[in-house]
C-alpha cells in the first residue's frame, strides 16, 4: 500500500507565546511534530506493517522542518519529502498549502494518505480535507480507528463525542483525532537509521507551480495576544466563608447566577 | 458593495441548533444589507425554514434526500453546491461543529476560494469585515480579511449574538432538488452518548470535573450543582481516559469548544489542551487543592480546597440564596 502523512512542524504551544512586530516571536521557541500528526505517522506506520507497502512523510516548510521529517522516519516512516518554500513565498494559506500538497501527490497513486485533525498553531483544520477534494479522493475527519480490507475501510469517527462507524471506500484521506493510537518513541536504532533514509527536497518549481498558484485569498492583518487576565483572586479565611464569598460575588460583582 | 449571503442551518435531533442562528447574525454582518438566505439539508428538514427566517434569514432553501437522513461529506457536499449553483451567493457561513469542520474545507476547495475557520468575533461590515480567530490553541489571536473571491467563514458556537427572533417575520421556504449519488462513505452505525439536559456548546454555565473527582459517583455533586444552576456538565481528558464519564462531555482541543458565562473547574489541573477549549469562557472559577495548579492562572476566583468539601458547600450557599430571593 503506498500510504501518505502529512506532517507540519509546529510551535509548542505549550510554551510562553509572545508577538514581535505583528507575528508570534519564533527566537527561541520550541517545535515539534503537531502532536496529531505524530498519531497520523504512526498509523501510516501501522497500516504498513500490517499491509505491507511504504510510507512517506511530506511537509511543506523551510530547511528547519528536516528535524520533524527525520524524527518521522525515526519511528518508521521509509521516505520523507520536503517541500521547501521559503525562497519562494512570504504567506501561505490553507488554500495554497492544500494546492502544493495536492499538486505533489496527483500523479503518486495514494491508496492512503493520513493527515492531523488540526494544526495546533493555525488551528483552521482544512487542509487534509482540502487535499482529498482537490486530488478527488473520499475522505474521513476525526478518526479513532481505521481498519483497512481490500478497496474498503471501516473508519470509527468521532464526532462531538458521540462515534460513527463508516464504510469508506479507497483511496482514502483521515484525519487523526486524539486516541486513534499511542505514538510511538524513535528507537535509538530508529535514529541511527533514519539517517539514512531518503530525504527529498523539493520547490514549488519542481512541482510546476509558481507562485502565482498560490497566493493567499485569505491576509493576515494583525496578531495579538489576549488581554492579560488580572490575576484571579484566590479566596482566604475558613472555607465555609470562602464558599460564600465565592456565591456572593458570582451574583453581584460577575452577574453569573 | 452588499453581499448575498448564504447560510447553512444545523439540524441536530430535529431541531435547529443556536449556532445556526449566530451563523445568520454573522451573515448579517457581512452581507452589508444583501439578502441572506438560510440552507437547510436533510431528509426531512423543510418545516424548520420559518424558524431560520425568524431569526434574520430573509428566505429559505431545503435540499431533502432520503441520502441525506446522515450526514456525509459527499452527500451534503452535493446538495450544498446544488444550492450555491442555483444561488450564486458572494459569502458563506456555517457553524465551526464537527459538521461544518468536515464539510466546509471541501466546498472551499471546490470552490478555489479562501475559508476563516473558527471565528470567533467580527469587526466591520460587508467588504471592510475583518474576522477574528484563536490560534496557538487560543494562547493568541489572528485578523484576518478575506482579498478575493468567495467570502467564506465558520463561527464558533456561543460567541457571536444572535438577532432575537421574530415572530412576526415570514418568507418564502422554498425546496431545491438534488441528485445525490455515488456516496463514496456510508455511515453503518452512530453510538450517540448524548447526554440529558443542556448542549454543552450552548450551555451558559458547566460545571467540569477531572481527574480530582476520582470517580463516576465524584460527578454527582458536579452535576447537582449544575442542574440547580441551569447548566451542563463537562470534564478533561484526564477524567475521561480515566472512565471517570464519557468521552461526549470532553472539554479542550480534541474535545468540544465552550464559552459559557460561567466555567466551573473542580479538579481540573488546566493543561493547554484543556483550556483551548474554555479560556474564553466569560468567568471561570477553579477548584483545586493545588494551589499550584494552573487553572488558577486562567481562574478569576480560585479556591485552594477539596472540590468534595467545596461543591457541597456551594449548592448549600445557592439553594439558601434561592430561597432568601
Ligand atoms: C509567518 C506566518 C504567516 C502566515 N500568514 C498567513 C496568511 O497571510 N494568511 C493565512 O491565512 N494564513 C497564514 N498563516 C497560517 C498558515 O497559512 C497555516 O498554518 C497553514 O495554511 C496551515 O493551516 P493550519 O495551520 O490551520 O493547518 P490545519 O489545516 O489545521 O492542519 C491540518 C493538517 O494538515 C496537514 N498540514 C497542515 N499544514 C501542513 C504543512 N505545512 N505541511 C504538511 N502538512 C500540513 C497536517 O497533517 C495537519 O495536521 C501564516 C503562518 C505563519 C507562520
Ligand atoms: C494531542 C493532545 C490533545 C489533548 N486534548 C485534550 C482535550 O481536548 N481536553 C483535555 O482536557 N485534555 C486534553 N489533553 C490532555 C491534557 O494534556 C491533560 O493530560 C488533561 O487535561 C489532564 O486532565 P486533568 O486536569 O483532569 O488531570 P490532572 O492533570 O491529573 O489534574 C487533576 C487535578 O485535580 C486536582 N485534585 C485532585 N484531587 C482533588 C480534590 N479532591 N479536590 C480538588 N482538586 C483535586 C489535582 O491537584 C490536579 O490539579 C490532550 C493531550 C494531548 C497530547
Amino acid at each position: 500500500m503506498n500510504i501518505y502523512a502529512l506532517v507540519k512542524r509546529t510551535f509548542d504551544t505549550e510554551e510562553k507565546i509572545s508577538v514581535q512586530n505583528g507575528q508570534i516571536a519564533e527566537d527561541g521557541a520550541e517545535f515539534i511534530i503537531n502532536p496529531y500528526d505524530e498519531y497520523a505517522v504512526e498509523e501510516a506506520i501501522r497500516v504498513r506493517d500490517e499491509h505491507g507497502g511504504e510510507v512517506t512523510v511530506l511537509t511543506i516548510g523551510s530547511e528547519e522542518a528536516e528535524k520533524q521529517l527525520r524524527t518521522a522516519l525515526a519511528m518508521g516512516a521509509d521516505k520523507a519529502v520536503l517541500i521547501n518554500t521559503e525562497d519562494d513565498l512570504d504567506e501561505l494559506d490553507e488554500f495554497g498549502a492544500s494546492t502544493i500538497i495536492a499538486e505533489y501527490l496527483k500523479d503518486k497513486d495514494a491508496d492512503l494518505i493520513i493527515a492531523g485533525n488540526v494544526a495546533i498553531d493555525g488551528g483552521s483544520g482544512q487542509v487534509g480535507p482540502r487535499v482529498a477534494e482537490l486530488l478527488d479522493i473520499n475522505y474521513v475527519t476525526t478518526i479513532t480507528e481505521l481498519k483497512i480490507d481490500g478497496d474498503k475501510a471501516t473508519v470509527v469517527r468521532d464526532v462531538e463525542g458521540d462515534s460513527e462507524t463508516i464504510e469508506a471506500q479507497m483511496p482514502l484521506l483521515v484525519t487523526a483525532q486524539q486516541g486513534l493510537n499511542d505514538p510511538r518513541y524513535p528507537s535509538l536504532p530508529g535514529i541511527m537509521k533514519a539517517k539514512k533514509k531518503p530525504l527529498e527536497e523539493l520547490e514549488l518549481d519542481d512541482i510546476d507551480l509558481d507562485e502565482d498558484d498560490v497566493e493567499v485569498k485569505v491576509e493576515r492583518v494583525d496578531v495579538f495576544l489576549p488581554p492579560e487576565k488580572q490575576a484571579g483572586r484566590v479566596l482566604e479565611g475558613d472555607l465555609q466563608d470562602q464558599v460564600k464569598e465565592l456565591v456572593q460575588l458570582l451574583r453581584n460583582e460577575a452577574k453569573v447566577i | 458593495m452588499s453581499k448575498k449571503v448564504i447560510v447553512l442551518g444545523e439540524v441536530r435531533d430535529g431541531a435547529l441548533r443556536n449556532v445556526s442562528f449566530e451563523a445568520i447574525a454573522a451573515a448579517k454582518k457581512i452581507s452589508g444589507g444583501g439578502e441572506i438566505v438560510g440552507v437547510l439539508i436533510g431528509d426531512s428538514v423543510q418545516n424548520l425554514g420559518q424558524e431560520m427566517i425568524q431569526y434574520g434569514a430573509d428566505r429559505v432553501v431545503a435540499v431533502e434526500h432520503p441520502h441525506l437522513k446522515h450526514y456525509t461529506s459527499d452527500g451534503y457536499g452535493q446538495a450544498f453546491m446544488a444550492v450555491h449553483e442555483q444561488e450564486e451567493p458572494e459569502a458563506i457561513v456555517f457553524g465551526h461543529t464537527a459538521l461544518g469542520k468536515d464539510l466546509s474545507p471541501k466546498i472551499a476547495a471546490k470552490l478555489q476560494s479562501g475559508l476563516v475557520s473558527d471565528v470567533t468575533d467580527i469587526e466591520g461590515e460587508d467588504d471592510e469585515a475583518v474576522f477574528i480567530r484563536p490560534i496557538y490553541s487560543g494562547k493568541a489571536f489572528e485578523k484576518v480579511k478575506i482579498n478575493e473571491g468567495t467570502v467564506f467563514v465558520t463561527v464558533r458556537p456561543n460567541n457571536i449574538e444572535p438577532l432575537a427572533q421574530d415572530a412576526g417575520r415570514s418568507g418564502d421556504v422554498a425546496s431545491v432538488s438534488a441528485d445525490i449519488q455515488n456516496l463514496r462513505s456510508v455511515v453503518k452505525d452512530v453510538v450517540t452518548k448524548a447526554t440529558d439536559g443542556v448542549d454543552m456548546s450552548e450551555a451558559k454555565v458547566i460545571v467540569a470535573g477531572g481527574r480530582g473527582v476520582k470517580g463516576a459517583e465524584g460527578f454527582e455533586p458536579l452535576k447537582e450543582l449544575a442542574d440547580l444552576l441551569g447548566g451542563a456538565i463537562g470534564a478533561s481528558r484526564g477524567a475521561c481516559d480515566a472512565d471517570y464519564c464519557d468521552y461526549s462531555l470532553q472539554i479542550g482541543q480534541t474535545g468540544k469548544v465552550v464559552t459559557p458565562d460561567l466555567y466551573i473547574a473542580a479538579g481540573i489541573s488546566g493543561a493547554i489542551q484543556h483550556l483551548a477549549g474554555m479560556s474564553n469562557s466569560k468567568v471561570i472559577v477553579a477548584i483545586n487543592k493545588d494551589p499550584e495548579a494552573n487553572i488558577f492562572k486562567v481562574a478569576d476566583y480560585g479556591i485552594v480546597g477539596d472540590l468534595f468539601e467545596v461543591i457541597p458547600m456551594m449548592i448549600e450557599e445557592i439553594k439558601q440564596l434561592k430561597v432568601n430571593a
